[in-house]
């Protein structure tokens, strides 16, 4: 078996697949297919200062090799994750990150002091890129001094691994990834959702409630890897991928062009367990293929 | 409940009418425990355009040959594939998915349960139960046509049966909730699943009359245990999930307009 384990900034994960936020729930709601201890990390859903109920259903519009969705961010709010998840959860065997959003800069800063002071939480993932939000989310990703605002005021106050989740909404992600890095971001992640949108022709009204919603799944997976390439060219900071990742052949795609770790998102849909087979998938590779550590593959696309 | 990701083959395809099919299938092993009312998501292979699995009720659970029947009605590619699937064929099921039913509090209650086109899947296995535990239960079934009707004789071994068609080949002319049944009183429990404006009009005559009634809703669903967060339905307690806090729901919770 090789050296599966990754280094992301300020923490080792025992392995480079990490479950991504919003897919995976809290872990516990796949503990009958899977052994958490078997992956490298997982980021729970995206946790704001206060209750949200997110939009109207239908959030949700399959499309070719994916999904749009809508969901919008709901969640029970931090004080609620602090008192009534994080005591069930503490204690799995693997990283575990809270993906932290809001509408304003404060909004953010309460939030991870407050998961700073969790103990067994080793990092946070700050969505500046949620596209299902009217106020704060994407927009805060999409504009570079408006990143640059919230990473810093963030980072002031979060003293541990600081992951930054970026949008691929952009002009130049690579010119954003630089700023972020600059603020003192340890680790960046991406590619957060396309936006796009469906119509339904028989009442030709949008599928989504919102009209526009964030596109995932292996849809978005080349523009995913183009991104991540570009970003993992641009910064010296770690660099984690995810966009349509479903087996251990797309995840290592995304470790040789750059990325240090990668997050499986919706393909937890379509089999609870994937996360694992891609963790085993990613060690059948580096023994078939002569390597050792994952380490040895990360950026290592010949060109 | 332990949830299970398993491989059933298909025994039987019985095409039923145009549009719907029942699917009995097998597992190598014994079926895990499975309660009338919940779901499975059922993975649809080789396209594309079928990316997510399909949640489909339970129909029936056949224990002693190990069976389990999926009632498939075909709106779309994924339940075309699935129609077309022939013996032998293997299909990926993740279950049993959702709540069950709140069973009545005593054995003499009056009970309905309100069915309308693939809105009778759940009832059939639900009707089994409450006959096999000593309730008796009327089904109430509304369709479009008398060829809409499904399962007729299987319902008729756990219950008395009514029906409507709208346009009177069978049973009473109308809709289910039309029903001369409706103007006798009464009942104690009443469970419905199938389209909206059915549900709400049983929910609305449930409430009316101050019946119990619990209404099972088919949303859109991205993962079906709980962690998209895309089937929510408005209710008194907030967005909820269809998939893992519903299917089923007390109507006075549900936020819709009746």
């Amino acid at each position: 078996m090789a050296d599966l384990t990754t280094k992301l900034g300020t923490i080792q994960l025992k392995n480079p697949v990490i479950t991504a936020s919003g897919t995976f729930g809290y872990g516990t709601e796949h503990l009958d297919f899977m052994d958490l201890s078997r992956i490298g990390g997982i980021i729970v859903k995206g946790t704001t200062l206060r209750e949200r109920q997110g939009n109207p259903y239908p959030r949700m519009a399959e499309t070719p090799s994916g999904m749009l969705n809508a969901v919008g961010l709901q969640n029970k709010g931090v004080d609620y994750f602090v008192k009534h998840i994080y005591p069930n959860i503490k204690d799995y065997d693997t990283s575990i990150f809270v993906n932290v959003s809001g509408s304003t800069v404060e909004e953010y800063v309460k939030v991870a002091e407050i998961i700073n002071d969790l103990e067994q939480i080793p990092g946070i993932e700050l969505n500046i890129s949620c596209p299902n939000v009217k106020e704060g989310g994407m927009a805060f990703g999409v504009s570079c001094p408006l990143a640059t605002e919230v990473v810093k005021a963030v980072r002031k106050v979060y003293k541990k691994e600081l992951m930054v989740k970026l949008s691929p909404n952009v002009t130049d992600i690579a010119e954003i990834a630089r700023a972020i890095e600059g603020e003192g971001a340890d680790s960046l992640s991406l590619i957060n959702t396309l936006l796009g949108m469906a119509v339904d022709v028989k009442s030709r009204k949008p599928v989504l409630s919102t009209i526009t919603g964030g596109l995932s799944g292996p849809a978005v997976n080349p523009v995913a890897l183009r991104m991540v390439w570009q970003v993992a060219n641009a910064v010296k900071i770690p660099v984690v991928g995810l966009g349509g990742i479903m087996n251990a052949t797309d995840a290592v795609e995304f470790l040789l062009v750059g990325a240090s770790a990668v997050q499986v998102g919706t393909a937890n849909f379509i089999d609870p367990a994937i996360s694992v087979k891609i963790v085993e998938g990613i060690d059948k590779y580096l023994n078939d293929n002569g390597f050792n550590s994952v380490s040895e593959i990360v950026g290592g696309m010949i060109v | 409940m332990k949830k299970f990701i398993l491989d059933f083959t298909v025994v039987e395809n019985v095409r039923l009418n145009y549009q719907y099919v029942l699917l009995k299938l097998t597992h190598n092993k014994k079926l895990p425990p499975i309660l009338p009312g919940q779901f499975a998501q059922v993975r649809v292979d080789g396209s594309p355009e079928t990316f997510l699995r399909r949640p489909i009720s339970i129909n029936f659970v056949d224990s002693e040959r190990n069976e389990l029947w999926l009632l498939i009605q075909v709106v779309g590619a994924g339940t075309r594939w699935m129609s077309e699937l022939k013996p032998g064929k293997l299909l990926n099921l993740i279950l049993p998915l959702g709540n069950t039913f709140t069973v009545p509090d005593n054995k003499n209650a009056r009970i309905a349960l309100i069915g309308g086109g693939v809105g009778v899947a759940p009832m059939l296995m639900y009707g089994e139960w409450l006959h096999r535990n000593g309730f008796k239960c009327n089904f109430m079934i509304g369709a479009r046509s008398k060829i809409d009707l499904l399962q007729l004789n299987e319902f008729n071994k756990y219950g008395e049966v009514f029906t409507t068609t709208e346009d009177g080949t069978y049973g009473e002319k109308g809709f289910i909730t039309q029903h001369s049944r409706f103007n006798t009183p009464n009942f104690d429990y009443i469970y419905t699943c199938g389209p909206t404006p059915m549900m709400k009009a049983v929910a609305r005559y449930a409430q009316e009359n101050d019946i119990f009634c619990e209404a099972s809703l088919e949303n859109v669903m991205g993962c079906g245990i709980g962690t998209c967060l895309c089937c929510v339905t408005d209710t008194t307690e907030g967005n909820l999930t269809v998939c893992a806090e519903g299917p089923i729901f007390n109507v006075t919770k549900l936020k819709w307009q009746i």
